[in-house]
């Protein structure tokens, strides 16, 4: 088999699903979502199937050692398509409601998925540049996709702007890591380094370039500025896309460069990612807490995760790396359920954007509010949501490394975060409701929510499993 | 029989499943809660019977691989500590669903679901032998409660629930921080294995302090106490009780299963100042309570007061093994401790319920609201004296037994101890005596209390059964320091003995 089919069966199918929707009526595009959804699932099960031709090896690469196949690239893949899967179920409901059901959607949300796998499995800087702009084009075009609104404009040029400089950035770090270690290749330039010893000041100004390319991929302060313009600006839809499946691919970028390629110069980046995961856990959780838009809100949210995840890299153990990958993949889900909760109750030509919005929602449906505050607990890291258990493994490996002023920060901070969460809890159980709210969803939505709801109690309960398939995606 | 499974779960389940009644149903939430709990306290029966009194080992013991690359094991069992506060939680289970029967008029069914699966994870925090399932439990906990006092509290419910978690949140993840040390020391989750960790001073006193820092706040302690009134004068009276009567055993718990054994040192060395703390919460906070005008707030700080013999008891066994050299004399504050917690259960909550039964009728918490209530309700006036009467310390209640061991122990340490603990039964008896003073006896004081009518018997069925457990454990205490006389003693043997090195 070859080694990067699901990427090529992610392109083939996405350029067919551009072809077939030039012919097809405006009253049968559901015919696009299902085409999706086969592509997924299908990427889903070549990821899995037992590949001959991998058989015995942990690593396999292709395409002149551009691209590599090993645990880690195939979990995240999985979680990306599970995702967007999801991701695909809300967004068509979501889509259906504004008259915004069209195959562009799709085709970009492809074209970015495409261009995370590619991230997942870089084993160059030349792949981890494509890969990202691939995600990250798309994503600039799925800010704008609704051309009537200004903001969804403004987000997305703002997005454009701030991702273009990031990315120039990045690339001028690869120019000098390229110039000092005169390879493109990851594991080359991991040897070079490790025979230099890392201690060039080329390749330390090419580092912090580089981090500073991932900081803004990941959202950490100070590079987070884009994150709540562009979750509040954006279609609900496109939010979702954009908080969920490229934070994946923002793990993987920062573990192939900064681990596999330089690894030994785990001491430089440990103090740069140091003060980047505190000023995101501070920054993030306090400003959070003074939103009254629920999507800033989230977003802010989503800086401090992404802080957690940093400090699960941190650490620069195997144990580390498992505890961020679980972190993500955690993240994810609980992001695309709490997006997805707000697509729910999006209704009657108006996005929810206010935390107001959701007053009341235990008197309208205690099951959506019930999903709704399970995740709210598991974001803030309460037992035993499945959050609890992402903090609890990166903790663990701070602790590990002796770095206990971290861990107590971040066990701090997360104690402030649930402030706002509960917050959330509180307008959905404790408010009377104050508009005649009707939450109608069909019956995939209410299933995939409910599936996602149950799953922050369900892999918390069992996390068990999870854990150990993210532990075992790093070489020990 | 998985018996503690059982109680665990059970309760749990019994919660879904009360949810999925759905609240078109609320005859069917109320029936189906209180077979649930009538289950549960039958399934207390073999557990008592088949308790061994006679050893201070784990019984009842249940073990499996729950997070096999963590080393996480679903681990339960029970000694001396436990077995009384889950009877305790199991007692407690039917009286909260007959206290809520038709007083809870909206979502009846969420309400008692909170109930049942409080109750399980209650079980499950004094059952639990695996440091991060008894994390998990004692976490998870908040979750119901805090849903309890903002649904169904008084006017200044979010704030005062919101208080409640952050606070209760704020103190047990240093704890979490304290026990993810001890996993990496000990590479187990395993309690009983970190009882035997050898520890530095350092690590210690650290440890010692994050554990602090949880149960302090639980239990809870000078000057971290403050959440409590709130809390109480906000929750509903089944809240208010359970919140009394058990949560706040949960911190003594975690004290004798937690700081004693793993940082014997440090517990030693800084027992001084828990017990300062203990007697300002007991004499200080006894002076806030004589001031209340409200009568929840009045028995929620009488409960802090209260709770400060709790630590007295336990952290003064340093002092008496320092000044006699022997244990057997520690054994008695530590074995009043546990009484103290146990009786506190039925007074505090039985307490709660009577305001509870106050409140339904007039809604007003106000001492000044009412006046002269014998009059009108004599039964009531029979329970609410009995109670306030046993909060007192009366003898041959059981607030007598548990404050006079504390104080009979602290003697032993230090006369100062014992003179300041003793004051309580002074200002325990102003603010509880005078409270019935203004409240149940003179002259009717308002034409509500004047149309007051008197308990019916679901309120008569409930407190009935506290004031005969009070009476129980006022008059025959021996089986119940009998349950937990081993493990006390095994604990001292094991605090004596240094960890250090």
């Amino acid at each position: 088999m070859l080694i990067a089919a699901p990427e090529m069966l992610v392109l083939v199918m996405t350029c067919l699903i551009l072809c077939v929707d030039t012919f097809l009526r405006e009253d049968r595009r559901g015919i696009i979502h299902g085409l999706a959804m086969l592509t997924v699932v299908f990427a889903a099960i070549i990821t899995l199937r037992h590949d001959p031709l991998v058989e015995g090896q942990a690593v396999v690469t292709a395409f002149n050692d551009m691209f590599v196949r090993d645990d880690m690239a195939d979990t995240l893949k999985l979680f990306a398509y599970a995702t967007l899967a999801l991701v695909f179920v809300y967004a068509k409901h979501y889509l259906r409601t504004f008259g915004m059901f069209r195959a562009d959607f799709y085709t970009l949300s492809l074209f970015s998925l495409l261009g995370v796998m590619l991230l997942i499995s870089a084993n160059s800087l030349i792949m981890i540049y494509l890969g990202l702009e691939l995600s990250a084009l798309a994503g600039y075009a799925m800010v704008a996709y609704d051309r009537g609104s200004s903001r969804g404009s403004e987000s997305a040029m703002k997005y454009f702007i701030l991702g273009s400089m990031a990315s120039g950035l990045l690339l001028y770090g690869m120019s000098m890591v390229y110039g000092a270690t005169g390879s493109l290749s990851l594991p080359t330039i991991a040897e070079a380094v490790r025979v230099s010893g890392g201690d060039d000041i080329l390749l330390v100004v090419g580092l912090v370039f580089m981090v500073v390319g991932i900081a803004f991929k990941l959202g950490l302060v100070p590079f987070h500025m884009w994150a709540p313009d562009v979750y509040d600006g954006a279609p609900l839809a496109a939010t979702l896309f954009i908080a969920t499946v490229p934070k994946l691919a923002a793990f993987a970028m920062a573990y192939r460069i900064l681990v596999g390629g330089l690894g030994d110069m785990h001491g430089d980046w440990q103090q740069m990612l140091s003060v980047l995961a505190v000023l995101s856990l501070v920054v993030g959780n306090l400003a959070a807490i003074v939103q009254t838009n629920i999507r800033r809100m989230l977003a802010y949210s989503t800086i401090s995760h992404m802080g957690f995840v940093i400090l699960g890299l941190l650490p620069g153990t195997t144990y580390g790396y498992g505890a961020g990958l679980f972190y993500v993949v955690v993240y994810a889900l609980m992001s695309a359920a709490a997006f997805g909760t707000l697509i729910l109750l999006s209704g009657q030509g108006k996005d929810v954007t206010e935390l107001e919005d959701l007053k009341g929602l235990n008197q309208h449906n205690g099951w959506y509010a019930a999903i709704m505050a399970m995740v709210m607990f598991s974001m803030a890291g309460v037992p035993v949501f499945v959050g609890f258990f992402a903090k609890l493994l990166v903790i663990k490996a701070v602790l590990d490394a002796g770095m206990l002023p971290l861990a107590i920060l971040a066990v701090v901070f997360s104690v402030i975060g649930a402030f706002y969460y509960l917050r959330v809890v509180k307008l959905m159980y404790f408010d009377e409701p104050d508009t005649d709210l009707r939450i109608e969803a069909p019956i995939d939505f209410s299933a995939a929510i409910s599936l996602n709801g149950v799953l922050m109690l369900g892999l918390g309960l069992f996390s068990g499993s999870l854990i150990a398939l993210c532990m075992a995606s790093f070489p020990a | 029989m998985p018996l503690l499974s059982l109680l665990i779960w059970l309760p749990i389940l019994g919660g879904v499943a009360v949810l999925l009644a759905g609240d078109q149903r609320p005859a069917v939430a109320r029936a189906l809660s209180l077979l649930v709990t009538v289950v549960a306290l039958a399934l207390c029966v073999p557990l008592y019977n088949g308790f061994d009194t006679s050893s201070a080992a784990m019984q009842f013991v249940e073990k499996t691989v729950w997070i096999e690359t963590f080393n996480v094991n679903y681990h339960l069992g029970v000694d001396g500590f436990s077995v009384p506060l889950i009877l305790l939680t199991a007692f407690f289970g039917p009286l909260i669903v007959l206290a809520g029967w038709e007083v809870i008029q909206t979502k009846v069914h969420q309400y008692m679901a909170a109930f049942l699966i409080m109750e399980g994870l209650m079980v499950g925090v004094f059952s639990a032998l695996d440091g991060l399932l008894f994390y998990i439990f004692f976490e998870a906990m908040l979750i119901p409660m805090f849903l309890v006092i903002g649904m169904w509290g008084g006017p200044r419910r979010v704030y005062a629930t919101i208080k409640f978690f952050l606070y209760t949140f704020l103190g047990s993840v240093f704890m979490l921080v304290g026990i993810i040390y001890l996993y990496n020391q000990a590479d187990t989750w395993s309690i009983q294995a970190w009882h035997d960790l050898p520890l530095g001073m350092t690590a210690q006193t650290a440890l010692f302090l994050g554990f602090l820092a949880a149960f302090a706040v639980k239990i809870p302690m000078f000057p971290v106490h403050t959440w409590l009134p709130d809390a109480h004068v906000e929750a509903p009276t089944g809240g208010s009780v359970i919140l009394a009567a058990i949560m706040l055993k949960i911190g003594g718990y975690g004290f004798l299963r937690f700081s004693l054994p793993i940082t014997p040192d440090a517990a030693a060395s800084l027992d001084g100042f828990v017990i300062a703390l203990s007697l300002i919460a007991i004499v200080y906070i006894g002076f806030v309570a004589l001031v209340q005008k409200d009568m929840k707030k009045l028995i929620a700080y009488s409960s802090v007061s209260h709770m400060g013999f709790v630590t007295l008891g336990i952290f003064i066994a340093f002092g008496i093994v320092r000044s006699t050299g022997a244990t057997q004399g520690a054994g008695l504050g530590m074995e009043g401790a546990m009484v103290q917690m146990i009786s506190h259960g039925f007074i505090s909550g039985a307490l709660f319920l009577c305001v509870g039964v106050l409140y339904d009728r007039v809604h007003s918490r106000e001492i000044s609201a009412y006046g002269g209530v014998a009059n009108t309700m004599p039964w009531f006036a029979f329970f609410s004296v009995l109670f306030f009467m046993a909060n007192a310390g009366l003898p041959g209640t059981s607030g007598f037994v548990g404050e006079f061991m504390v104080i009979l122990a602290s003697f032993r340490a230090n006369f100062w101890y014992a003179f300041a603990a003793g004051l309580t039964l002074i200002l325990g008896a102003a603010y509880s005596l005078w409270l019935v003073k203004r409240v149940v006896f003179g002259e009717v004081g308002n034409s509500d209390v004047a149309a007051l009518e008197d308990i019916n018997r679901r309120e008569a069925v409930v407190l009935g059964t506290l004031a005969v457990a009070v009476l129980f454990i006022g008059l025959w205490p021996a089986p119940l320091i009998e349950l937990m006389d081993a493990s006390v003693g095994e604990l001292l043997e094991h605090i004596v003995q240094t960890k250090l090195n």
